[in-house]
């Protein structure tokens, strides 16, 4: 089994290897056979890896795999080396699983692209860099992926480069991610200093010993991994990346900007909730940002017209909904909630992508309508996402994964009813916002004609995604329903159960509220959306001020551009022609001035040159007879 | 006053007049004519010295300064020939190419 | 011998360069192309067919004559893990800025072969010479023809740039010759009269960390950094990038920089070990300092040569960073930086020569859409702008994470602000490709054509060099880490 680890990165790898020098030549057939048969082979492989997993455990939990040793520099060594155990396995699955399904999708929606080579060389070394990221057993190893996945989004998110605003989204995009790579860099730097080792085993076995739980370090150190994490995870304050990366495909969009890619701080913070664990300060900040994101991400959400940009900023919500899970300490919730997250989120974008596809590229929620009768396939899956994503109690898997962040937001020991609360409160918008989006795209009259039907090849994906939309939330139930905890079992292979407080209120009447809560949401957007209401409610000029306000992501991009970009390029600006060469500058102008001066004295004339030499005989003599 | 102070009076004077010729001729042959005169003034100064110490070495020095006027009076004139040729003039303060 | 041979094959082919030129210039180039690929190949083979053992203060080759004995100058090179390197780097774009000429250079092209192959052995005699006087000898012939270089074939403002490059280099170049002669007399004084300019025998002249000491050290130093170039003394730099020529773009960036940088780590640090401990801390300041007002000048070009000019200051901030760590972690990454720095850097001139060749401008906001008409350029610039901003599998990374790791172990805040040179080198990078590659095509007139195979050639060499810098480095950690435990030791 440990011989086929190696095949899982390596596959998407010659992938992209192949369409990368020879994409020009193939045709599109053999183009869309190798991206998408390497992932899907390496989907196959990761799912009999998992089976095996399940069924015999390896010895120490983990398969371990070394590829080569990558350097070694007095004390440190890196090696290329790859480590599966239970928690990597859930990630595995869905980069792989996801990615294939999205994969097929995408042969079939980016058919007429010019650049279907370079999209799908993208999109595999993606993959691969995204499973490097996971597989990863040393944090180094783990920083060449998680720079190689930022790689992939930049490229991804200018696909169409010949928009400038696509690039504008792109670079963004790259730095944004960029302050909290470094960030991240630096942590490893500090975590090197401290304990001479950056292989993940290694970090989590020495630090308890190592440093004083709760001392100045750990926090520093947790920190640091935390902003780096905060920066791919868009969550703020370096969130405002996310929703202009929607510029993308929409392929892109869910693969990378809503399954896996802006999980990656998620994973990260889970593989390594020992050293998160020493901190109490680092997991209530995370807690606290995971809440406050999820509500302000959630608020835009409500006000924006783009069919994308409201899902982006339900990702950011999500993902907000994943760190407040991880801060509380409920460690297995989080790694769920991720999971149920990857179908419904790749769900939700990919079937927007066949809305915006078939509506000649209208984004805008309110020029769509209607088209529930028009595309019926798209809507039940869409419906399906849907449901999941504002948590439709019992038949959603949203609900299982969110229901159970909700409980331990108030139990767990790093819960309180204040980032309950907030979870709440979000619940409450996440159905909003779920309903004002599927009621105006779907309901209603129709605003834009249908310019063609979606290919079959396109709907496969999304029923087996709306599958499992539904379904995978079976798999995991509330501890007040039924004895089913299937996932946390499997993930408490490798992460600490959650520990909780004594004497809290019944689970039931936590839950009944939760489900209540997201039912009254639905109702009010349905009060508020549906017919003709939905149009009239989004001109009132009344709430004019707020909606901009939320529609602009909370001004945050003001905010920076103010604050750091406008700064910067005055900066850059006054100093184009650098101040010190002008110092050098200078001194070449002084000595042509004084060239000049002198150059006076060179008159060419012989006399003046004989006075010249007379008077200055004379000087010395008169010296010579002075002194 | 003595022989040899005469004499370098003389000398003196000689040279003055040289002097004040090359600063106020403007005509390159009469400038040479009087660096000759400068010369000649060196050269007398040296004799009347030789002359008041008993030594030699003047007359050495004299006979040096003749060999050394007659070879640069030749490259001189031979220079002043070419100038004229190529500036069709003999006056120093329109030759003043090498001002720059 | 090798080496001798090495170098003496550069200096006649130029000659010979020059002489075939005037029957046939083709020939000319051939010549030029055979004699630098002879050159180089001559160490590789050697390396080949020995396969030393690199360990500890291993020196492969050492060959010694007397020269001038009655001055005690000899004839002395020398080639440890770290010379070996370099010399592979210079051969690699010895070969490649013969390459780059090919079309280019169209008027005097003997001339130009002849100064570019004596450039070439100036760099390689640099890297060998093990007496002082010796190196300073070939200090000066890696200048001068390079001067004429950029004079001759420079662009629109060469002569300028030129005099610049000249007057800063001669400059450094001359206080280093006082320090040679200070170290020498001292030397000599010492152990009784015995005067001599070799490298070993001046590595056991006591100095402490008197006065005397940081003055001579300081003349080293300064002729090293002005090569290097640290921050103030860069702004020879932009200039002279910008106006040479591709090759000698190619050439400065990848070559001669790397000279300044090893002349600190065989020279500065091996003979003033205390003075240079004595001003490490200022030295990394003023890396850290290089570090981020080249990144900020840089993002704020126009002219795409001199961009990238100012991102190599903003590397070799790096590089003078991890030398003054005393570290073997950042001294490791030091000679990595060297290398990838020379690989990546000399990639994106030659694009920009490429680019120019065929737009007839460096301005990037006359570019814009490249993409459309050249998706293989395109392509290569993007692995060498991503190289240039540190992305891991690219080997500039593993240099600079060294660096910044050795140098935190060191002075934690220092590492912490040139950490924030990593972001700066995003935004200069990204910049290059949006405004160059990306947006809206700009040219009316016909698209310009795709990578030719000539230029596959250089442009393929450099890309499989850095993609395997950056995953396997381990060869190079291991050729150079007999010099770097030696200067730890220190």
């Amino acid at each position: 089994m440990q011989q086929l680890l190696t095949y899982i990165p390596t596959l998407p790898l010659i992938g992209f290897i192949v369409l990368s020098l020879f994409g020009r030549k193939l045709s599109k057939p053999v183009i869309a056979a190798i991206g998408a048969g390497t992932v899907c082979i390496a989907a196959i492989i990761s799912i009999v890896l998992g089976i095996a997993f399940l069924q015999t455990p390896p010895s120490g939990g983990a398969w371990q795999q070394l590829l080569w040793s990558w350097f070694k520099v007095g004390t440190l060594t890196v090696d290329i080396s790859l480590r599966v155990d239970a928690l990597t396995l859930v990630f595995i699955f869905i980069i792989t699983f996801v990615g294939a399904l999205i994969h097929i999708y995408s042969t079939f929606f980016m058919w007429r692209d010019a650049d279907y080579a370079r999209f799908f060389a993208c999109m595999n070394l993606f993959v691969c860099s995204m499973l490097l990221l996971v597989m990863a057993d040393n944090l180094l190893l783990l920083y060449l992926g998680w720079e190689g996945v930022g790689l992939c989004s930049y490229l991804l998110i200018g696909f169409w480069y010949d928009v400038p605003s696509n690039c504008r989204a792109a670079n963004k995009a790259f730095l944004i991610t960029r302050i909290g790579d470094t960030a991240l860099l630096i942590g490893l730097f500090l975590l090197f200093k401290e304990l001479g080792s950056l292989n993940m085993t290694t970090i989590l076995q020495q630090a308890p010993g190592h440093f004083a739980a709760g001392s100045s370090t750990i926090t520093l150190i947790t920190i640091l991994l935390l902003a780096g994490g905060m920066g791919k995870s868009a969550q703020l304050p370096l969130q405002t990346w996310l929703p202009d990366a929607m510029a993308g495909p929409s392929p892109v969009s869910a693969l990378i900007h809503a399954a896996t890619m802006v999980t990656a701080g998620v994973y990260l913070i889970a593989r390594m909730n020992g050293l998160f664990l020493m901190s109490p300060v680092t997991m209530a900040i995370v807690a606290i940002v995971g809440a406050i994101t999820l509500f302000v991400a959630g608020c835009s959400a409500l006000a924006q017209t783009d069919i994308k940009r409201i899902l982006a900023y339900s990702t950011i919500s999500q993902i907000g909904y994943m760190f407040l899970a991880l801060g509380v300490g409920a460690w297995s919730a989080a790694v769920f909630h991720f999971f149920t997250h990857a179908f419904f989120k790749a769900l939700l974008f990919l079937a927007a992508g066949v809305v915006i596809e078939a509506l000649h590229h209208e984004h805008n929620i309110f020029m769509m309508g209607g088209l529930r009768k028009r595309m019926p396939a798209v809507y039940i899956t869409f419906l399906a996402g849907a449901a999941a994503l504002s948590a439709l109690p019992l038949v959603s898997a949203g609900f299982y994964s969110k229901d159970a962040i909700l409980w331990y937001s108030w139990s767990a020991a790093g819960g309180s009813p204040v980032l309950w609360f907030m979870a709440l409160a979000g619940a409450f918008i996440t159905a909003l916002y779920s309903t004002r989006l599927m009621l105006v795209v779907f309901w209603g009259e129709m605003k834009t004609p249908i310019h063609e039907q979606p290919n079959r090849g396109m709907i496969i994906p999304l029923l087996i995604l709306a599958f499992f939309s539904v379904t995978a939330g079976f798999i995991e139930w509330p501890h007040n329903m039924f004895q089913v905890t299937l996932f946390a079992d499997h993930v408490q292979r490798v992460l600490p159960e959650t520990l909780m407080k004594q004497n809290e209120p019944s689970e039931a009447l936590l839950q009944g509220i939760a489900a209540l809560v997201t039912l009254a949401g639905i109702y009010l957007g349905y009060v508020l959306y549906y017919g003709k209401s939905g149009v009239r409610w989004q001109q009132s000029p009344g709430l004019s001020a707020t909606r901009n306000f939320l529609f602009s992501g909370w001004k945050f991009d003001q905010l920076y551009s103010f604050v750091f970009v406008k700064p910067y390029l005055f900066l850059t600006r006054i100093n184009k022609g650098d101040v010190i060469d002008r110092l050098y500058s200078a001194i070449a102008q002084g000595s042509m001035r004084m060239n000049t001066w002198l150059s006076v004295s060179q008159n060419g004339s012989l006399r003046m040159y004989i006075v010249g030499v007379l008077a200055g005989i004379l000087f010395i003599i008169t010296l010579q007879l002075f002194l | 006053m003595n022989s040899a102070q005469m004499v370098l009076l003389v000398a003196t004077v000689l040279f003055t007049l040289g002097l004040v010729g090359v600063l106020t001729r403007k005509n390159v042959i009469f400038m040479l004519i009087s660096v000759e005169i400068m010369l000649n003034a060196a050269g007398m100064a040296f004799v009347a010295a030789g002359s008041k110490w008993q030594q030699p070495d003047g007359q050495v020095m004299f006979l040096f300064i003749l060999a050394m006027a007659a070879a640069e009076v030749s490259v001189g004139l031979a220079l002043v020939l070419q100038i004229y040729h190529q500036h069709k003039t003999m006056d120093v303060d329109r030759l003043k190419e090498l001002r720059d | 011998m090798i080496l001798v041979w090495m170098i003496s094959i550069l200096l006649i082919g130029g000659v010979a360069c020059w002489l075939v030129a005037q029957r046939d210039p083709l020939a000319c180039k051939w010549t030029a192309l055979v004699a630098v690929v002879a050159a180089f190949l001559l160490p590789v083979v050697w390396y080949l067919r020995h396969t030393p053992v690199v360990d500890g203060n291993a020196w492969l080759i050492d060959y010694q004559v007397n020269w001038i004995p009655a001055f005690g100058i000899g004839f002395h090179l020398a080639m440890d893990g770290l010379s070996f390197v370099m010399i592979l780097l210079t051969g690699l774009l010895g070969i490649l800025a013969v390459l780059c000429s090919w079309r280019e250079i169209r008027e005097k092209t003997g001339f130009y072969f002849f100064n570019l192959l004596w450039t070439l052995a100036g760099i390689g005699g640099v890297f060998v010479a093990m007496d002082l006087f010796l190196f300073y000898f070939f200090w000066e012939v890696m200048l001068v023809p390079m001067y004429f270089l950029i004079a001759i074939w420079g662009d629109f403002n060469r002569r300028n740039a030129a005099y610049k490059f000249f007057i800063f280099t001669q400059t450094g170049g001359l206080l280093m010759l006082l320090s040679i002669l200070a170290l020498y007399f001292i030397h000599g004084q010492q152990n009784n009269g015995n005067y001599t300019f070799d490298y070993f025998a001046l590595l056991n002249t006591t100095l402490g960390n008197n006065a005397t000491a940081r003055w001579i050290m300081l003349g080293f130093l300064i002729a090293f950094v002005i090569k290097l170039p640290m921050v103030p003394l860069h702004s020879w730099l932009p200039d002279a990038h910008s106006e040479a020529p591709t090759a000698g773009s190619l050439i400065l960036a990848g070559l001669l920089l790397k000279t300044g940088a090893y002349g600190i780590i065989r020279f500065v640090l091996p003979l003033f070990p205390d003075a240079s401990a004595g001003i490490a801390g200022w030295a990394m300041l003023l890396g850290v300092v290089g570090i981020i007002y080249g990144a900020l000048l840089a993002y704020a070009q126009t002219d795409l040569k001199r961009l990238v000019a100012y991102t190599s200051v903003s590397h070799m901030g790096f590089v003078l960073l991890g030398v003054f760590s005393f570290n073997q972690m950042a001294l490791q990454g030091v000679v990595m930086q060297l290398l990838t720095h020379g690989v990546s850097t000399g990639a994106l001139f030659a694009l920009a020569g490429m680019l120019k060749e065929r737009l007839h401008t460096r301005d990037i906001n006359q570019m814009g859409g490249l993409w459309t008409a050249m998706p293989h350029m395109g392509a290569l610039a993007m692995v060498f702008v991503m190289a240039s901003l540190g992305l891991p599998m690219l080997g500039n990374f593993i240099a600079e994470f060294l660096i910044l790791l050795g140098a935190f172990e060191v002075n934690p805040v220092l590492s912490v602000i040139a950490s924030l040179g990593l972001v700066l080198s995003a935004l200069y990078s990204l910049r290059i490709m949006q405004k160059v590659f990306f947006g809206q095509i700009q040219t009316i007139t016909d698209p310009p054509a795709d990578v030719s195979a000539r230029e596959w050639i250089i442009m393929a060499s450099l890309t499989i060099a850095i993609v395997f810098l950056g995953l396997f480095p381990q060869p190079v950690f291991n050729l150079v880490s007999g010099v770097v435990e030696q200067v730890v030791r220190l």
